[in-house]
């Protein structure tokens, strides 16, 4: 799945700026999540047509570029996502980032890893599910 | 020595208007031939067809070339000697700046007159030889080290050449010690007073102190009244130059309005930079130096690049000698933060050493709780990571680059590329907001 990474300065008005561009150009945003940092945080955003997207911030002068993330979909139920993690820190695998949202009766866990063969591969023998 | 005379020197402290300029006459004469020796200057006073037997006046001064900084690093390192090196003993060398250093020689004689500068500052200021003189300035290269030692040891102070830093260690030494006068640049100052706060010590009844020489850095009077207060110490402003000597060019009289620079050492102009040409009394423009007493290398009309302006030629002091306002600023791009020279093409230097970095970035020096700091905003090239850390480490790489670089920490921080100001013809790299130019 393709993220959004934007670069955001701590500064009034810059993420309007981001939602304002991706609402002119008709793409809905699925998830996002916003960082709280000093000087400056990373906007992560899952919307319809990426691509798309990210030339249409970077025409803006936005700082923006699309990251490989893993999407897992989970049943909605309690529990869920303390599962499917714990096969992550079996096979010694950090998480570097999560975020998490709920879609059409699905929960989606969002996150990148300190190893992106590897996760890949789990995912692939534990038979986990992607998000697409 | 006599104690009760407010002058080290009355036989020139207290020359009248008329007497300073026929000795800066004859001096600037006796210059010149000095001057003569170095090819450099002959050949400059034959292309301006002016010999000594020209000059009448000190004003003549302004029929011969300016030096600048500039001319030093291109003679670097011996070119301007106007000795043979084997009559030269000490050497300083400048701080920090870009390409060749520059480069001071010194006679004997040379170092006699500094420290006799000094001294006579000093000794202004109500200084004695039964006080103690606590020298908490940097040494080794930094002439405001051996300057204030060799004039406060001129003077007769027992003289504790302390160096910068280490504030508990100051502190003891100026308890134990019974320190009554203390040379630092200010912002050092307000910091020492802060450890004295947290060690519970009171400046007014656990020392002797009462006056500090500061100087180094730009400070607004602002400052200066806060450091006064805060020790209950008479501060007084000190300015001084490497190329001139050092420290001990000009000085504040206990009047603290304005600094006399000493004009039997000195001639002394304030010039419209664009133009060269003088500017009348009040107005400010660029302080220009003539060495009337160096030997081993004198300079004529040196471009000190500092803006200040004439306050007065007389002074209730008895003293004649020109009275000049705090510096106001640089009329080229240097900064001058905690008594460090910088350029922005040094930070320049650094940042395009980082691919992951865009070329525009932005300096801004502001004053936070009477301490100096440096900003330095730089665009991002572009989104390179997703990592959150790795951004935080590119700042961390930049911020030690820097201060390997200029010797001060600055405030790195990553922004958007364009969203620094994008100026039209000459990029505006520096703003300085701190209280001393505002």
């Amino acid at each position: 799945m393709k993220q959004l990474s934007i670069f955001l300065e701590n500064k009034s008005g810059t993420l309007l700026n981001i939602l304002n561009a991706l609402k002119a150009a008709d793409i809905q945003i699925i998830a996002s999540t916003v960082a709280d940092t000093q000087d400056f945080g990373i906007y992560r955003v899952i919307c319809s047509q990426p691509e798309k997207a990210c030339l249409v911030l970077k025409e803006q002068g936005i700082t923006v570029t699309l990251t490989d993330v893993f999407t897992i979909e989970l049943e909605d139920k309690p529990g869920e996502a303390a599962r499917v993690m714990a096969i992550f820190a079996e096979a010694g695998i950090n998480i570097s980032y999560m975020y998490s949202f709920l879609v059409s009766g699905k929960g989606i866990l969002v996150f990148r890893t300190s190893d992106t063969e590897k996760t890949a591969a789990i995912i692939k023998a534990k038979g986990l599910h992607e998000f697409a | 020595m006599d104690v009760k005379s407010p002058y080290l020197h009355p036989e020139y402290e207290t020359l009248s208007r008329e007497e300073i300029s026929k000795l800066q006459t004859e001096r600037l004469r006796e210059t010149m031939q000095q001057c003569m020796k170095v090819p450099f200057y002959a050949e400059k006073f034959k292309e301006a067809g002016v010999t000594p037997d020209d000059i009448k006046s000190p004003d003549d001064v302004r029929r011969l070339p300016f030096t600048t900084k500039q001319d030093l690093r291109d003679t670097y390192p011996f070119g301007l000697a106007a000795v043979p090196l084997s009559q030269c003993v000490r050497l300083h060398s400048s701080s920090g700046t870009t390409g060749n250093p520059t480069v001071i020689l010194h006679t004997q004689r040379d170092l006699d007159e500094w420290a006799n500068q000094v001294a006579r500052n000093l000794w202004m200021v109500g200084l004695r030889p039964d006080d103690v003189f606590q020298n908490s300035s940097g040494y080794g290269m930094f002439t405001g080290g051996l300057g204030f030692q060799y004039g406060a040891e001129r003077l007769g102070m027992l003289t504790v050449p302390a160096a910068a830093g280490n504030s508990l260690r100051q502190i003891k030494f100026m308890k134990d010690f019974g320190t009554t006068a203390v040379h630092a640049v200010p912002s050092y100052l307000t910091r020492l007073y802060e450890v004295m706060q947290e060690q519970g010590v009171d400046p007014r009844k656990d020392t002797k102190l009462r006056v500090f020489a500061i100087g180094a850095e730009p400070h607004s009077e602002e400052q200066r009244q806060r450091i006064e207060k805060m020790f209950g110490v008479k501060a007084y402003n000190s300015f001084g130059m490497s190329e001139m000597c050092g420290p001990g060019v000009g000085f504040e009289c206990q009047e603290q309005n304005g600094l006399h620079f000493w004009e039997d050492y000195y001639i002394v102009e304030i010039v419209d930079p664009e133009t060269l040409e003088p500017v009348p009394d009040g107005e400010i423009g660029e302080l220009v130096l003539t060495s009337l007493r160096r030997e081993a290398m004198p300079l004529i009309r040196y471009r000190t690049r500092d803006l200040t302006r004439v306050l007065g030629r007389t002074c209730p002091c008895g003293r004649n000698h020109v009275r000049l306002d705090r510096m106001k600023g640089r009329s080229d791009d240097m900064m001058v933060l905690r008594g460090v020279n910088i350029f922005p093409i040094q930070i320049e230097k650094i940042l395009m050493q980082f691919p992951e970095l865009a070329s525009n970035y932005l300096i801004t020096l502001t004053t936070d709780n009477d301490n100096d700091n440096m900003t330095v905003e730089v665009e991002i090239a572009d989104m390179f990571t997703d990592d959150y850390k790795r951004l935080q480490e590119l700042t961390k790489s930049v911020t030690r680059a820097l201060k390997d670089e200029i010797l001060l920490t600055p405030i790195v921080k990553l922004v958007p590329k364009g969203s620094l100001p994008v100026s039209e013809g000459k990029a505006v790299r520096v703003v300085d907001k701190r209280k001393v130019y505002q």
